[in-house]
């Protein structure tokens, strides 16, 4: 409350000087970026804010993806919801779901006068956010990707070679059965088992994970990852967990902590996970892309997105939906987007924004940080844009619930899938029914 | 438990319970009937189209195997961390009774983990026994006890058990001591010079002067076991490995903030409501003959 | 300070036993915080990469401090903001709550003991059920509620929703139902009206309890995070616990070590209180008049 008075008096201040006779139009944005990320946040709001005198994007961190979004359906039923929010990708069919509640991006973009061209986003990653119609529902902000880091030095010490990276699942575990060998304790691990070895595994393999093309088509969708290549996979992994090649660490990101402390070697992760291990590893790593088994027709595709996209909610004027608009047209600018991709990790939004980053030498500066974008730039199939469906956040839970009992011996892998499977499809029967009414 | 001495006034008493009254009405009857409204009501997440649908969220609960396993651990879980937590701060409370030198110094430390913020005090757990940090689990290794709460069970639940009454003895024993504080000395004296030993004056004066405390805090164990513990649980093990130790409460918390599924989390509310109401009742009636006033 | 029991005869190995057990218990008990205490004396590089955490200090004490109190540039370049102005917010609205809840609570229980009216026992179970719904369950509506009266971003909507308590309203039932009727005969024979009686005779024997209802509420409010978290919008407004969340980044980096630092300095004003509210507990005009 103190800071009120100062804020006033610079307010007034800026509107004399501004010699404008319009009011400065405020756009509050919500978002759950903490610590770091939660200052490219802001400076992106001061450097739009600086750049224009129209508009006023006002950032506010309103907790986790969980928390922001349960304040801003409470608002929102309040009416007092923000502009813009921003909600984890496993949320985008909640969102979809709701249609009364979110106004789409591409809507947003030509009401607002901006010049919009959805085709200058990455598709892999554009694509994830847009409708079966081909309008672009949210804004990409912060997406990852999954891929795969290994320690040179553990892998040294093992007697491996450093520069030999492990790119198909059985070299993964011939890896692995040595480092075991000379004494490791944990030759392998992973975090986001379902985004990771069934979401992303599917997609790099070109093969469903759920039926309609893994929900892009419809809410019809259902559960697949039962066939024979996840069942071989899982069984892999479940033997691998057996010999103590791989090692369970735990749901979400749990395990980033032993991978950059050094205790496990090989690892499956957000790619998002770069910019802990430049500030804390004391090792050599590197990164690469995910594994995959090389007899697979297709193979390797391209992977799944993680990470958010920012929403924009209903029932705001249109000066404001203006504001909006010239924000996203903002944070797509080549040098724009790029920096956000070299400060964070996160993938480039635009294809441009990648070139231009290419062309500054940064991935050459930096090795392993191109991966990802690799592994995402390419043109998808129908069966590889990503995974869509409702209820995700429960059907994501079911899964690590099933995978856990697999790994601590208490379930076969294929009783397991099953089991998943049919829980799962549940979550999805709802939703679909839920959408119809 | 009834008083023979009462004042006599007509609209004394209420204006005395007024104010509390209007914000429990304000700001938890109304909004919490709101919220068990949507117990019979199915929709999206933001409200934009609701539908009516009776008793089916109450349905999918009864038919989902899962949740009925779900009664077991809860009951188990809110016997131990409630017994275990009041044993073991009785403890602590009588022996720093015991003391005068630096008794300040001690119930001060022992106080202190109940403000410990809630976010902070599932990543102290971590510190403990989450390997690679792990201090604890690095000791137990030490020792040859594979200690994984990831995949063993029952590692698990000791863990949510043991963090829940961490947090929780720092309140019981606040209240014991502050019972214990309040027991007249003039009593204990007596009873010393009469030649009664220390724990034949716990066992005659002492416990059953707390007892109202003690009721108090059952009560209070009870109803913390079953409804604050979530937040430890989500903090550590998810519920993990598989649903060994999602509690009822838990669920509430995920389907209701993470799920969204605001119906099936306002079931869920009722029952444990229902639930939990009744375990009251029950102490109400049958404990409190026990309690001397 | 408190006159232990102790003091009645001259028992060393009993008393040697309490003193083993408060140690024992003190260490077990106190061995998180102490563990949070070395995290922020170390580096979050150190706190990453360690195997497991040490248990002893490390040489960063002075700057994590000086960085999480006053806020200014990490040593990795990012931004920390002070958390000072945001332990204010925490102090008015816990010291609101806790009194607030007192008041009301003491003023209830006292109605519900000691006065025959209508629906006495529905009140004090209407009291009782606010116990039994979970905050998240209710906290959307609540919202509304708040919203509607305009509430929002205000020490009000912060303090006022949290103030109908069942815990201080039950503590001060109990304690008073042990309170001798002569007691309460002998204002009546006086001719003390109830309210005299309530603030002359009630209030001074309830000292324990309401030093021991102050620390857990104001430690209740001091610890606040989810509803600050819906109701403020405005930054300025936020609780120090809100503060020490938004240190914690999700995917990307946390710096583990300003958190502790700041969860240390967080404890500090509950730890005041709880010392001084001890004096409190002494066992004083209590004996006298029972």
């Amino acid at each position: 409350m103190k800071f009120k008075p100062y804020a006033l008096a610079s307010g007034v201040l800026a509107l004399a000087l501004s010699g404008n006779a319009h009011a400065q139009v405020e756009i509050q944005w919500w978002h759950a970026m903490g610590g770091a990320l939660g200052e490219w946040v802001n400076d992106l709001a001061k450097d739009f804010n600086a750049s224009q005198k129209d508009y006023k994007i006002v950032p506010t961190f309103k907790g986790t993806y969980d928390e922001s979004m349960t304040a801003a359906i409470a608002a929102f039923r309040a009416g007092n919801a923000p502009h813009i929010l921003q909600v984890f990708e496993v949320g985008t069919a909640t969102m979809m779901a709701s249609k009364g509640a979110i106004v789409p991006v591409g809507q947003v973009m030509t009401e607002g006068g901006q010049k919009f061209d959805p085709s200058v986003y990455v598709p892999a990653v554009a694509g994830y956010y847009t409708a079966p119609n081909g309008q672009m529902l949210s804004f990409p902000f912060n997406s990852s990707t999954t891929v795969f880091y290994y320690n040179k030095d553990a892998f040294k010490a093992a007697g491996l070679d450093t520069d030999k990276v492990p790119s198909t699942w059985p070299e993964v575990a011939l890896a692995a059965a040595k480092l075991k060998a000379s004494g490791h304790k944990c030759p392998f691990t992973t975090s986001w088992m379902s985004w990771t070895q069934l979401e992303s595994f599917s997609t790099w393999h070109n093969t469903l994970f759920a039926t309609q093309n893994n929900g892009f088509g419809g809410t019809s969708a259902r559960l697949a990852f039962n066939s024979p290549l996840h069942l071989r996979h899982i069984e892999n992994l479940a033997n691998m967990a057996k010999q103590g090649l791989f090692v369970y660490k735990g749901r979400a990101n749990a395990p980033d902590a032993n991978f950059v402390s050094g205790e496990c070697a090989m690892y499956t992760g957000s790619s998002g996970l770069y910019a802990n291990l430049k500030r804390n590893a004391k090792f050599n790593y590197a990164i690469s892309t995910l594994p995959y088994y090389p007899d697979v027709p297709g193979a390797p595709q391209n992977t799944v997105i993680g990470g958010a996209s920012l929403w924009v909610m209903s029932g705001k004027k249109p000066a404001e939906y203006k504001g909006v608009a010239a924000f996203f047209n903002y944070l797509s600018k080549p040098e724009v987007a790029a920096a956000s991709h070299q400060r964070t990790g996160y993938l480039p939004v635009t294809k441009a924004s990648y070139e231009l980053t290419e062309k500054s030498g940064f991935y050459k500066q930096n090795p392993g940080t191109d991966v990802a974008v690799t592994q995402m730039i390419r043109k998808t199939t129908e069966k590889s844009r990503g995974v869509r469906l409702g209820n995700f956040v429960q059907i994501r839970t079911i899964v690590d619930e099933e995978l856990e009992q697999v790994w601590n011996g208490k379930k076969a892998p294929k009783e397991a899938l099953e089991t998943a499977i049919k829980r799962g499809n549940e979550q999805l029967e709802r939703f679909e029914k839920a959408g119809k009414s | 438990m009834e008083k023979r001495v009462r004042f006599k006034s007509a609209w004394l008493p209420w204006a005395l319970i007024a104010p509390q009254m209007a914000i429990v009405l304000v700001f938890f009857f109304w909004p919490a009937a709101q919220a068990l409204y949507q117990s019979v009501l199915q929709q999206d997440a933001f409200g934009t189209s609701i539908e009516y649908v009776g008793a089916l969220n109450f349905q999918r609960l009864w038919d989902d195997a899962s949740y009925l396993e779900t009664f077991k651990i809860t009951a188990f879980f809110s016997a131990v961390v409630a017994l275990g937590g009041i044993a073991l701060s009785l403890l602590l409370a009588v022996f720093s009774d015991r003391i005068a030198r630096g008794a300040t110094f001690y119930r001060t430390l022992l106080i202190l983990p109940y403000a410990v913020a809630p976010a902070v005090v599932g990543v102290l757990w971590i510190f403990l026994f989450a390997p690679p940090m792990g201090v604890v689990s690095y000791a137990l290794q030490s020792l040859g006890l594979e200690w994984d709460h990831l995949l063993n069970p029952d590692h698990a639940i000791a863990l949510i058990i043991m963090a829940a009454i961490w947090k929780q003895v720092s309140y019981n024993f606040l209240f014991f001591v502050a019972g214990l504080q309040s027991i007249p000395k003039s009593l204990i004296e007596a009873a010393a010079i009469d030649g009664a030993r220390p724990w034949r004056r716990f066992w005659t004066i002492q416990f059953p002067l707390l007892s109202p405390t003690t009721f108090f805090l059952l009560v209070i164990n009870v109803v913390y076991a079953f409804f604050d513990t979530f937040a430890i649980i989500d903090a550590t093990t998810h519920g993990g490995p598989g649903k060994s130790t999602a509690t009822l409460v838990y669920k509430v918390y995920y389907d209701g903030f993470k799920a969204l599924d605001m119906g099936g989390s306002a079931a869920q509310s009722v029952v444990l409501m229902v639930i939990v109401i009744a375990l009251t009742v029950v102490q109400f009636r049958y404990v409190e003959k026990k309690v001397q006033y | 300070m408190g006159n232990g029991s102790g003091m009645v005869e001259r028992r060393p190995t009993l008393g040697l036993l309490a003193h083993a057990v408060q140690i024992i218990g003190v260490l077990i008990i106190v061995f998180p915080i102490y563990l949070a205490f070395i995290a922020s004396t170390h580096t979050a590089a150190e706190i990453a990469s360690s195997r497991p955490l040490s248990l002893l200090p490390g040489s960063h004490f002075v700057e994590t401090y000086r960085l999480a109190l006053f806020g200014g540039t990490s040593s990795f370049g990012s931004r920390i903001g002070p958390s000072a102005p945001m332990m204010w917010i925490s102090l008015v609205s816990a010291l609101v709550i806790a009194i607030g809840k007192i008041a009301i609570s003491l003023l209830s229980a006292f109605a519900i003991v000691y006065f025959r009216f209508p629906f006495r026992s529905l009140v004090f179970w209407m009291i009782f059920i606010t116990l039994m719904l979970p905050v998240e369950v209710r906290i959307g509506p609540t919202y509304s509620v708040v919203s509607d009266l305009h509430m929002l971003n205000s020490y009000s909507g912060l303090t006022i929703p949290l103030i109908a308590s069942a815990t201080a309203t039950f503590v001060f039932r109990q304690f008073f139902l042990t309170v001798p009727d002569e007691l309460a005969e002998a204002a009546r024979i006086d001719g003390a009206g109830p309210i005299r009686f309530l603030k002359d005779v009630l209030l001074p024997l309830s000292r324990t309890s309401i030093a021991a209802l102050f620390v857990i509420q104001f430690i209740y409010g001091w610890n606040q995070y989810l509803w600050p978290l819906l109701v403020t919008t405005d930054e300025s407004m936020y609780p120090v616990v809100m503060g020490i969340k938004r240190l914690i980044g999700g995917e990307a980096y946390t710096e583990w070590n300003v958190v502790m630092a700041t969860a240390i300095l967080a404890l500090l004003p509950p730890a005041i209180v709880v010392v001084l509210m001890q004096k409190w507990f002494v066992k004083g005009l209590v004996d006298t008049e029972k």
